[in-house]
């Protein structure tokens, strides 16, 4: 009998170290990639790669800063679509959670979530890419706005379904219209777990790059253009990783080291809020 | 009739098709405290939302019948009016979590969007809290967040905030049952004082607090209106069998 | 009653805002209503497109499109066999390596080490690894992963390409654990304590309430993860397109380049100079799309069950 104990033991025990070794084994990629990157790209940064524009092949140098723009330029325009159009349908959805329409839209978030982005990329082309004729900023972030929709959606649902009602009854009570209750009370009071969301959701698109292959295509100059092509930091890694020459490959190294920073930064802003207000996502 | 200023004629409020507040009639007078008691269920919080129009709030609610406010029907005013002129307490503190103390007291004004000058805010806040008897306790810390006070006090701030609005009729909605003793009798100390200014509806299913608090006392039951007296009348010799049942705790 | 200078004031401007505020009311509840509605048509809209688009495609091919094995623009011949295979081979290869990761990440911070700094720090780990561009993961693969491979392949005496099925799938292994990692740690922590208890005061040890207790508990549950890591695996392109060699012929092995569904579209949509053509990798899009919303919404419904249990 105490065998046998023993052997059950041991049997839990080496289990417990399979599970452990698996579970830390994935920290291996990681810190391998995140040195790789810091290791190819952090001493490409300095202040000419962050103001010039690509150098033509051959020459050593050359800068970023028609994608530090073209992703900035494109980053918010998608916000300033999506994040109202996100908070709105997400008001909608926590308020009105048992209507048709919200079992309908709430199903379409799921969808939303689940499409690949290559095919969000492939239907802005026909949206606004074939219609207006040529590749656009306009049309790169109408794609990232899809993209970030879901996300913001949720958040904004999730974070005001956790507020009490008596919340909303006691503005109500006071005979403030229903449009102040929601912009100045239960907006307000459900701030940091939207505003998690959309750092969340921005963090998401920066990286994009399959929803910008027919949509903003990618360009060498500095433009704030939204009706012309326009490069982006993820575009940019694209071309210049996936083409012949050591002088293109350092500058994506540059500017993969640069868009991790971001994504980290964003993702960390992320983590501090919904530390702060202890919400959960 | 000039005294009256609120008065139900053949009040009835439903869930969808779940017939919860049953034909009341019921005249309430100024200055008065009335409060409104019954085993839960009975339909008594119902009725107090239907005076300031809460109650369509909720999906699938609707009522038929009159609620007369100074004569004039509230179902033939803006709801967003109504609610406005009439104050409301209920059940769990619920200050706003994002304002000051101070802005919780004029939160009526400041969501509505209607402009009043700082030195007109000032009275109101000082008013408005000494009426609540919270004034002495948090005026040095008028700036903190409201959610901050224990729960008396953020009844209290509730009750001020009502207040603020320069109501007639103040509605309370089981205003102690989340509270504490201690908080409790604060906010029944405070019941008498508001008396002289304004008409108060409490909601209660305590009988000690409504034989305590109250002139009046109505008694709902399944959705009627079974019995509405003087509060002593009604505690020492109730004219129905069901008014003397609940009473005498024959049944909750 | 205290009165401010004007005692009808606030009366009056009580009335008039309330009548102005309730056409804001209304307007304000539209907008909501409209852009709920809007999410509706987004979808339509993604839906109606991909089919309109891809009609000229599927009148001329048919059914026999997806079982053609031939990919040849230059002939106007469209089979998407080959693709077919490239993103199921990927996807399958991928799952196989992410599910004990996602497994034991589970089954660590869900049930043995679910507090404190250690484990904190894992969590933020898995967290990352979502977080990372794809992009990224495709341009390290690139130069680091594609060597390791190459020597790989000499070793085992096979066309030393580098690039391939399995170097796709060992990137989107790395990618797609979170997945199935986050959701797992949430499953297996929402297993009723006394479930577990009832088991230790029998006298099981630890594996045995995990094998007994916690993984029938939340069978379903992890098996949605694995669902939603698969959707994800399906519909991924960038990390994919740079390591999967982009050859449009049914590989031969798991060493062999080929390509999926994505990264077919991702290196040709630009290129598609007649209609066929492009109405061909659209149709590959609309396959994409159903395959992974289905699956998708699936795993979805399974998580729902489960939660509301």
């Amino acid at each position: 009998m105490e065998a046998r104990i023993g052997m059950r033991n041991i049997k839990s025990n080496i289990f417990k170290g399979i599970i452990v070794f698996f579970a830390f084994l994935i920290t291996v990629p990681l810190v391998i990639i995140l040195l790789y990157i810091i290791k190819q790209g952090a001493g490409q940064v300095n202040w000419k790669f962050l103001t010039g524009t690509p150098a033509p092949v051959g020459e050593a140098g050359g800068g970023i800063a028609n994608a530090l723009v073209g992703s900035f330029v494109m980053v918010m325009t998608a916000s300033v679509v999506a994040i109202p159009v996100g908070m709105a349908a997400g008001v909608y959805l926590s308020e009105n959670p048992r209507t048709k329409l919200a079992y309908y839209s709430s199903l379409c978030v799921d969808i939303l979530q689940g499409v690949p982005s290559i095919v969000v990329g492939i239907v802005v082309y026909f949206w606004l890419v074939k219609p207006l004729g040529t590749f656009s900023a306009l049309s790169g972030s109408i794609a990232l706005a899809i993209m970030m929709l879901p996300i913001v959606i949720r958040s904004t649902e999730q974070t005001l379904k956790l507020l009490p009602d008596s919340l909303k009854e006691a503005a109500l009570s006071l005979g403030v219209p229903y449009h102040r209750v929601i912009l100045k009370v239960t907006i307000p009071c459900g701030f940091a777990g939207i505003l998690s969301g959309i750092t969340l959701s921005i963090a998401r698109v920066i990286g994009e790059t399959a929803p910008l292959l027919f949509t903003a295509f990618g360009s060498p100059f500095v433009s704030a253009a939204l009706g012309k092509p326009m490069e982006s930091l993820p575009h940019l890694i694209f071309t210049y990783a996936t083409s012949p020459y050591d002088d293109w490959h350092n500058l994506a190294w540059g500017a993969s080291f640069i868009l991790l920073m971001f994504v980290l930064t964003l993702n960390i802003i992320t983590k501090v809020i919904t530390r702060k207000w202890k919400i959960q996502l | 009739m000039e005294n009256t200023i609120v008065k139900a004629e053949n009040y009835n409020s439903y869930f969808g098709d779940n017939h919860v507040v049953k034909d009341v009639n019921i005249s309430i007078n100024k200055h008065e405290v009335i409060a409104v008691m019954g085993p839960s269920g009975c339909g008594k919080t119902t009725f107090l939302r239907g005076i300031n129009r809460m109650h369509e709030l909720i999906p699938g609610a609707t009522s038929t019948g009159k609620i007369l406010l100074d004569g004039e029907n509230v179902y033939d005013m803006n709801a967003i009016y109504v609610r406005a002129k009439i104050g409301m307490v209920f059940q769990r503190p619920n200050p706003f979590p994002n304002l000051s103390i101070y802005e919780n007291v004029v939160a009526g004004y400041l969501l509505n969007g209607i402009k009043v000058s700082k030195a007109d805010k000032d009275v109101i806040v000082e008013k408005s809290l000494t009426s609540a008897a919270l004034w002495k306790e948090v005026k040095d810390s008028l700036h903190k967040k409201g959610t901050f006070l224990s729960g008396g006090q953020q009844q209290r701030l509730c009750i001020a905030r009502a207040i603020a609005m320069q109501p007639e009729l103040i509605l309370f909605d089981e205003p102690t049952s989340a509270l504490d003793p201690i908080s409790t009798s604060s906010v029944e100390a405070l019941f008498h004082e508001l008396k002289a200014n304004y008409t108060l509806i409490i909601v209660t299913h305590n009988m000690q607090q409504a034989a305590r608090v109250s002139d009046r006392t109505a008694f709902f039951y399944m959705g009627e209106l079974v019995e509405f007296d003087d509060t002593k009348q009604m505690f020492t010799n109730p004219t129905d069998q069901r008014t003397q049942n609940y009473i005498t705790g024959r049944f909750s | 009653m205290f009165c401010i200078r004007n005692p009808k004031f606030v009366e009056n401007k009580r009335l008039k805002l309330s009548n102005s505020q309730l056409k804001w009311e209304i307007l304000f509840k539209r907008i909501l209503i409209a852009m709920s509605i809007l999410l509706v048509l987004i979808i339509l809209g993604v839906l109606a497109t991909l089919i309109i688009e891809s009609m000229p495609s599927i009148k001329a091919l048919g059914f026999g499109y997806l079982w053609g094995k031939v990919w040849d623009p230059v002939q106007n011949i469209y089979g998407a066999y080959p693709f077919l295979i490239g993103t199921l081979l990927t996807s399958f290869i991928a799952l196989i390596i992410s599910v004990p990761f996602s497994y034991a990440i589970a089954i660590y911070l869900g049930e043995y080490n679910p507090k404190g700094w250690l484990s904190d720090l894992l969590k933020n780990t898995v967290e990352l690894i979502a977080a990372v561009p794809s992009i990224i993961y495709g341009f390290w693969g690139l130069f680091v992963l594609v060597p390791m491979v190459r020597e790989l392949e000499m070793k085992f005496h096979v066309l030393p390409y580098g690039i391939g099925i399995l170097t796709a799938s060992l990137i989107l292994a790395i990618m797609i654990i979170p997945y199935g990692a986050s959701l797992g740690i949430s499953l297996i922590r929402m297993v009723p304590s006394p479930l577990k208890e009832g088991a230790y005061a029998l006298g099981a040890t630890r594996f045995e309430v995990i094998r007994s207790v916690i993984m029938p508990y939340t069978r379903s549950g992890l098996f949605a993860g694995v669902l939603l890591s698969l959707g994800r695996a399906l519909g991924e392109t960038m990390a994919v397109t740079m390591l999967i060699g982009n050859t449009s012929t049914i590989p031969s092995s798991i060493f062999a380049p080929g390509n999926t569904m994505a990264s077919v579209i991702a290196n040709e949509f630009t290129e598609a100079d007649h209609t066929e053509y492009l109405s061909a990798l659209i149709e590959l899009g609309l396959v994409l799309f159903f395959v992974t919303v289905v699956i998708n919404l699936i795993g979805k419904r399974i998580i729902t069950r489960f939660t509301n249990n």
